[in-house]
């Protein structure tokens, strides 16, 4: 690639306010064909804003764009798509109700006589697939009834059969199992050897190792550097990130704790064809992590504990007494004390739509009522305690939780369950696309809650999360505990090694 | 084989609505004096033509996740019109028609422009214009009466040669020429998309203005095609209020009976045609088995109410609770 001739696309002094918050100030970026440049920074760093102006969902208020050394301007998504910008968002833009062909030709489906050809649509859904690396997804399938984790494929085939000259990929992998990020980045590094321009954006520094070419670093709405990928150490490039240094992210764990109670013990525990023979113990003070590839059950196992689940064979002791858990409600009542913090913070987690207080208040509204009236004084005053507790930055209790910021959303979820003072907590991947700083202060609390008595059960994607929190980690595969690693035994190949069930350590992807 | 169970699946309310209708209409027909003869289906399909179009006028709009309480309206209002304008000799006549479908789907386009660009619910706006429709249907014909062009009225309520009902060949061309272009085209789709996800759709550069529009449009042409219909049947117009708060209220039965969801996104007017169809054939039941017509509110309710609970048995097969709010 000659690096002299203009780039394929370039942004220069772009500006975008909301209301009065700026969300992007003065951002130059420039990309060109054939590489692959990686997008850097905490959430609420401009990333999506920047994104998002170039894939004409929102409009800069000032500031220039240049596609092949021509200014345009994307009114509209499908302006952008029509330029060749085809962007895939980390909230999924697939219609649940439509099949994966007609999911994959929304845009532009192939027509004959004016009607939609419905043959030619599967041929090219067919194609597009393949060329995702996701031939066993049906094109026919609803993608209501798909995992997340083909929803995604489904929405890179999506990218693909618009025929993109700039993709961009904004946590593209973040709902992925190991063996389709595998085939994506395959993908991804072929589509740069055909000359499209990638934009890649992720939390996951690995991934942008792998990757990437160039990196451009967003901070507070800035780009503050851009480099040549691998000139970096990630402890620089976190500490450009965050814009401090970056020391202590994980709390220390205690040594030796005392494991002779058990606050859950699970024995026995099966699931449809989906959790098979669970048995496990964890004790007051614990994090036990639960790991493995994504989706082997780990999150079907914490809503079975949780009362969500019919039909368990097994049994689950709490505080060494056998408990019928058989709704959510039946979880978090006193006699069990369980907390789940959801997976999808949009659909289970919050009332988007509700203040930060109802929000707040909602599991607790028992302890905060008297005679069925909700105490408002008292309400107020756990919710205000919570508010400073997390450091959950709003503008008030009363606006709506949706207007806050990723991380803040997440901490109102957490700080919603510890209003009732759970004993056992539950954690679904709570750290999913949320700034390192956030994260460094959710694992802070974790370690607190832990100290304080309370039992945490945390399933991550993340094998850094695992390392740096957990005391012992149960690594889940095809529905059951393969491998319990403890102490040092957790680190980052032998997590690999037995997420993917290899039991010579030689073969071990990252060894 | 893997393609037709997700046909299946795709299908299964459409099929089911057309289950329940042949179920019912074999026990009319078998219980019926002159049994399943060529005057008795006419009659039939006269009277289920009428609500199968205005349930397909529902689905349009149901399809796009709204809701559209004024057809009922737009139907009496283009019975009352039809009867005014849709008279005279054969020109007059094709013209007087070509104003009722004219004034359907001003109606259709009007309910369309205030919800997609007036930023207003479905249901709040739909609730007024179609007090607007009624009040203009009023003024049309304050009292019943007016007249038709009875020629057409009787080529198009009586019977082909071999029996066939000219209304339901009607309907089948109205299918034909609106529904089946409807489902297959880009802006059909879209209108799926829409009522399946908004953001969704329009993070996927799917027109989604025009697709709703075209929805709403679509609704009151049917409607009013419907309308045109009830004319030739009656040979007179009316502006009741009984008549069209009944029909926005069966259209919606028809259009749930039929399997089109009501959260929009999925289903077929080829359901919601044999939902209506299925409606209707209660009143006929009713009147084999000598019952007093009174009964049919509450057997229509009582079938509404088996069939969705048929529609939903597979929820008690559903292992992890979350999927019940799905």
């Amino acid at each position: 690639m000659d690096a002299v001739t203009a780039p394929l696309f370039r942004m220069e002094g772009v500006s975008k306010r909301y209301g009065g918050v700026r969300a992007l100030e003065e951002a130059s970026l420039r990309v060109e064909a054939g590489r692959i440049h990686a997008v850097l920074g905490e959430n609420g760093a401009g990333k999506s804003t920047l994104i998002k102006i170039m894939a004409g969902v929102v409009q800069a208020d000032q500031g220039l764009m240049e596609l092949d050394g021509r200014k345009v301007a994307f009114p509209t998504p499908k302006a952008a798509n029509g330029a060749g910008i085809v962007c895939i968002f980390q909230e999924l833009s697939l219609i649940p109700d439509l099949s994966v062909a007609d999911n994959i030709a929304i845009s532009d489906p192939p027509t004959r006589f004016g009607l939609i050809d419905g043959r030619a649509q599967r041929r090219l859904a067919e194609e597009a697939l393949a060329r995702a690396g996701a031939e066993d997804i049906h094109p026919m399938a609803p993608v209501k009834d798909l995992p997340l984790s083909r929803r995604q494929m489904v929405e890179i085939a999506k990218a693909l059969a618009r025929r993109p000259r700039i993709l961009i990929l904004d946590e593209a992998t973040s709902a992925l199992t190991a063996g389709d990020v595998a085939k994506v980045f395959a993908v991804l590094k072929r589509l740069r050897t055909e000359g499209l321009a990638l934009l890649y954006i992720s939390h996951r520094m690995h991934e942008i190792d792998e990757l990437a070419d160039e990196c451009t670093v967003f901070r507070n709405g800035r780009n503050v550097a851009t480099y040549k990928a691998g000139t970096k150490t990630g402890k620089e490039v976190v500490e450009m990130m965050i814009g401090r240094e970056y020391s202590h992210v994980f709390p220390p764990k205690p040594a030796g704790r005392d494991r002779t109670t058990s606050a859950i013990e699970v024995r026995n525990l099966s699931w449809t064809n989906r959790l098979t023979d669970i048995s496990f113990r964890a004790s007051p003070g614990e994090i036990v992590g639960l790991g493995g590839l994504d989706g082997q059950g780990q999150r079907d196992l914490l809503l079975a504990l949780f009362g969500v689940l019919k039909g368990l064979s097994g049994e689950i002791l709490i505080d060494g007494r056998p408990a019928q858990i058989r709704s959510p409600r039946a979880a978090k009542g006193s006699r069990n004390g369980m907390a789940l913090i959801p997976e999808d913070r949009k659909t289970e987690g919050l009332m988007l739509p509700m203040s930060v207080r109802d929000n707040l208040s909602l599991a607790a509204l028992g302890t905060v009522s008297r005679f069925g009236v909700i105490d408002q004084v008292k309400e107020a005053k756990a919710v205000e305690e919570m508010v400073s507790l997390l450091a959950i930055r709003t503008a008030g209790t009363g606006i709506s939780v949706g207007s806050l910021s990723g991380g803040n959303q997440q901490k109102v979820v957490i700080a919603k369950w510890l209003m009732i003072t759970p004993r056992i907590i539950l954690l679904n991947d709570p750290t999913r696309g949320i700034d390192v700083g956030t994260k460094q202060e959710i694992y802070q609390l974790l370690r607190r809650l832990a100290d304080n008595g309370a039992t945490i059960l945390f399933y991550s994607t993340d094998y850094d999360e695992l390392i740096g929190c957990c005391d012992r980690v149960l690594v889940m595969y095809d529905g059951a505990i393969i491998r319990t690693l403890e102490g040092a035994d957790i680190n980052e190949h032998m997590l690999i090694s037995s997420a993917l069930n290899i039991q010579t350590e030689g073969e071990a992807r990252h060894a | 084989m893997r393609d037709f169970r997700y046909w299946f699946a795709e299908n299964r309310g459409t099929l089911l609505a057309i289950l329940v209708f042949v179920v019912m209409f074999a026990i009319y027909t078998g219980n019926h004096s002159a049994g399943f003869s060529a005057n008795v289906i006419t009659t039939a399909s006269n009277k289920g033509v009428l609500l199968a179009l205005v349930a397909m006028a529902q689905t349009m709009v149901v399809l796009t996740a709204g809701i559209d309480l004024s057809v009922g309206m737009i139907f009496v209002l283009a019975n009352c019109l039809a009867s005014t304008i849709a008279v005279g000799t054969a020109f007059e006549t094709t013209l007087g028609i070509i104003g009722v479908l004219a004034t359907g789907i001003a109606c259709g386009a009007l309910n369309g422009v205030i919800v997609i660009y007036g930023r207003l619910q479905p249901i709040v706006t739909t609730l007024a214009t179609g007090a607007v429709f009624f009040g203009i249907s009023l003024w049309l014909r304050s009292v019943p009466g007016g007249d038709t062009n009875a020629d057409l009225a009787d080529a198009l309520t009586g019977q082909l040669p071999g029996g066939i009902p000219t209304s339901l060949v009607v309907l089948l061309g109205i299918v034909l020429l609106v529904w089946v272009p409807f489902r297959r085209s880009m802006l059909g789709r879209a209108a799926y998309a829409v009522g399946s996800s908004e953001p969704a759709a329009y993070m996927s550069g799917v027109p989604i203005e025009r697709a709703r529009l075209l929805a709403y449009v679509l609704s009151g042409f049917l409607a009013s095609c419907g309308g045109l219909m009830l004319t030739f049947i009656t040979y007179s117009g009316e502006a009741s209020a009984a008549i069209g708060g009944t029909y926005t209220l069966n259209s919606i039965a028809a259009v749930v009976l039929g399997g089109v969801s009501l959260f929009g996104g999925s289903g077929s007017a080829i359901g919601a045609i044999f939902g209506a169809f299925a409606l209707r054939t209660i009143g006929d039941l009713l009147f084999v088995f000598d019952m007093e017509p009174f009964w049919q509110p509450l057997f229509q309710g009582v079938i509404l109410l088996a069939a969705v609970t048929l529609g939903s048995l597979r929820l008690l097969r559903i292992k992890n609770r979350l999927d019940l709010f799905g």
